[in-house]
């Protein structure tokens, strides 16, 4: 018998036996018009004519909610090191779990860390104000930029001043700490 | 033909082009370089690798730029607009050939599943295998596929008989590399609202595709449009572009009774949101989503469309947002009765209307760009872009010394 669902299921209902089946139906109600053209909706089947699929040699993570490999994928940066173990390990949660999104968000702050060990260990100190792009701060933001390295290197002078301060009142409160304990010992000394 | 002798996806010149080129390369948040790397390689028979003759910096990369999108892995190369020479091609691959311009759009689509079937390209369910949610896209992290995208000398172009276009002979290749994202995402955002002839439209964002946005709603018979941002070298674009009715929303009181008010009370029936997780304009926002990432950017001008569009009215999305969530007022949308559309482009299917549109001169994309810039100085090509110093609403990065 021909049904009109678009998708397979054991449990599938016979129309036939349901009162007033799709006498209300009305074509012109798809809200996806333009942008999806459901006349061409072969309905909820993965077989459609699938490119061959690409077997790729590195590792690829890849999300639960798939229920096989995409024909094509991306090879760029495998996942490596603590951030790629931190990848691995979000990928057992499933898109529509927030696990999932936040831990890929910490990998990319240990990868930031890990790229820079990277650099170092080939020997390279990375140009840190060159990847900023601060050269075109210099010619188009110079007020903002110096601005900016006006309160840092205030920022710094005060939090050093501060640190100073602080410890020279710990020296001062050390030796005022001494000082009563000796005169306890004094006074017990006067007391025999 | 050319490939009929390829047996898989063999190689026809590498030879000729060495084995190492320069890309963009993603060292963390704020921070980006120029760096060597293997030159890509064919790794599906229908593949081809592609000479990137210019590459744009979009508003997008700007959310990967600040470290938004998660899976953004260091040592990525970005770029989704571009276009460029096909080198070689896999053996399966039969409309083009070496020594093709292409303009490449940003989706990669496979053209036969599901969902290309129906004409969402944006949508492939055969091109990224991190993320079902979302299409593969070149060069945008891993959560959209983990390829290497085009701001580089060369690229690989998966299902280069699908996404690929060549490009007229008349066409300007500045007219072309906009077509593979800024004009197709300007022109459905104006399409998905649903625009009738007469109808009020309001635009949140004056990025190139807010401005295209604005060009589209008249093509879709927009009787009113309206624009609004923060900056006013971008308002002042658009008012000639456009044109447009422009405001800066740092001189509004409330947004939304400013709104309410100059549409007699009743709210735009249109709203448009073409700015996304990066934008400014509300404290709680940038809080919760700029700087502490507990929702998925700030959303607050999903927050303005939703409360300025009227009752009934259609919203509009193609800013984009992260994968988690945001805090939107989403009752607003059920008392008031709000359409909510959204997605991707669709690039290819948009394709041939808009290059009819260019040539008839009813588009003018190329008016956008302002800064052309070496390959070579990326870094600072984004911090002027995300700064938007030097009056920069589009730049263009040229490869190969330009």
């Amino acid at each position: 018998m021909e049904r009109p669902a678009k998708t397979l299921s054991p449990a599938l209902a016979d129309p036939a036996t349901i009162p007033g089946w799709g006498v209300d139906a009305d074509a012109r109600n798809d809200p996806t018009y333009p942008i999806r053209d459901q006349s061409h909706d072969h309905g909820l089947t993965r077989r459609w004519d699938r490119p061959p699929v690409q077997q790729p040699d590195v590792e690829i993570l890849q999300s639960i909610e798939h229920v096989r490999q995409p024909a094509v994928v991306g090879t760029s940066v495998p996942p490596r090191g603590v951030s790629g173990a931190l990848r691995r390990l979000a990928f057992r949660w499933s898109e529509s779990n927030w696990l999932h999104w936040l831990i890929l968000l910490g990998a990319d702050r240990v990868d930031v860390v890990e790229g820079v060990m990277e650099d170092l260990s080939r020997g390279t100190l990375p140009n840190v104000p060159a990847e900023m792009g601060l050269g075109a701060a210099w010619r188009h933001d110079r007020e903002r930029l110096v601005t900016r390295w006006a309160l840092a290197a205030g920022t710094v002078a005060v939090g050093a001043a501060i640190a100073a301060n602080v410890r020279r009142e710990r020296l001062a409160a050390r030796r005022t700490v001494l000082l009563p304990a000796r005169s306890h010992e004094e006074g017990s000394g006067t007391r025999i | 033909m050319k490939n009929s002798a390829l047996a898989g996806p063999a190689a026809t010149s590498a030879a000729s082009w060495g084995t190492r080129m320069l890309a963009m390369d993603y060292r963390g948040p704020y921070r980006v370089r120029l760096s060597e790397k293997p030159m890509p390689r064919l790794l599906h028979p229908r593949d081809a690798i592609v000479r990137v003759t210019r590459s744009c910096i979009c508003g997008s990369d700007l959310h990967l730029y600040h470290g938004m999108v998660p899976d953004t892995r260091v040592g990525s190369t970005f770029g989704h607009e571009f276009c460029g020479v096909v080198e070689e091609v896999g053996a399966e691959v039969q409309n083009l050939a070496p020594g093709d311009h292409v303009l490449v759009p940003f989706n990669i689509a496979c053209g036969h599943c599901h969902f290309c079937q129906q004409g969402l390209y944006g949508n492939c369910h055969e091109s990224n295998p991190q993320a079902t949610a979302v299409g593969g896209i070149f060069g945008y992290s891993h959560t959209a596929g983990g390829y290497d995208g085009g701001q580089a000398e060369y690229v690989r172009v998966p299902y280069a008989d699908v996404g690929p276009t060549k490009i007229p002979d008349w066409m300007d290749p500045d007219d072309a590399v906009l077509l593979t994202d800024v004009v197709p995402t300007g022109y459905q955002a104006a399409e998905m609202g649903g625009i009738q002839k007469g109808d009020t439209v309001v635009i949140f964002g004056t990025g190139p595709v807010g401005i295209m946005a604005a060009r589209a709603a008249w093509l879709f018979g927009a009787g009113r449009v309206i624009v609004l941002d923060m900056y006013d070298y971008r308002l002042d674009f658009v008012r000639t572009y456009g044109p447009a009715e422009v405001y800066n929303f740092k001189e509004l009181d409330d947004v939304v009774v400013f709104l309410k008010k100059t549409t007699d009370g009743l709210g735009a029936d249109v709203a448009i949101d073409a700015v996304g997780g990066d934008a400014s304009g509300n404290a709680w926002h940038w809080l919760f989503g700029t700087k502490l990432k507990l929702e998925a950017g700030s959303a607050i001008p999903l927050h303005w469309a939703i409360n300025a569009v009227k009752k009934g009215g259609i919203v509009s999305v193609v800013g984009v947002y992260g994968p988690t969530g945001n805090m939107v007022p989403i009752g607003n949308v059920v008392n008031k009765g709000i359409t909510i559309r959204a997605n991707q482009a669709s690039v290819k299917r948009l394709l041939p209307r808009l290059i009819e549109h260019v040539r008839a001169g009813r588009i003018d994309p190329k008016a956008l760009i302002t800064h052309r810039v070496p390959l070579s100085d990326v870094a600072d090509a984004y911090h002027l872009f995300a700064n938007k110093l030097d009056g920069c609403i589009k730049p263009v990065l040229v490869p190969h010394a330009g």
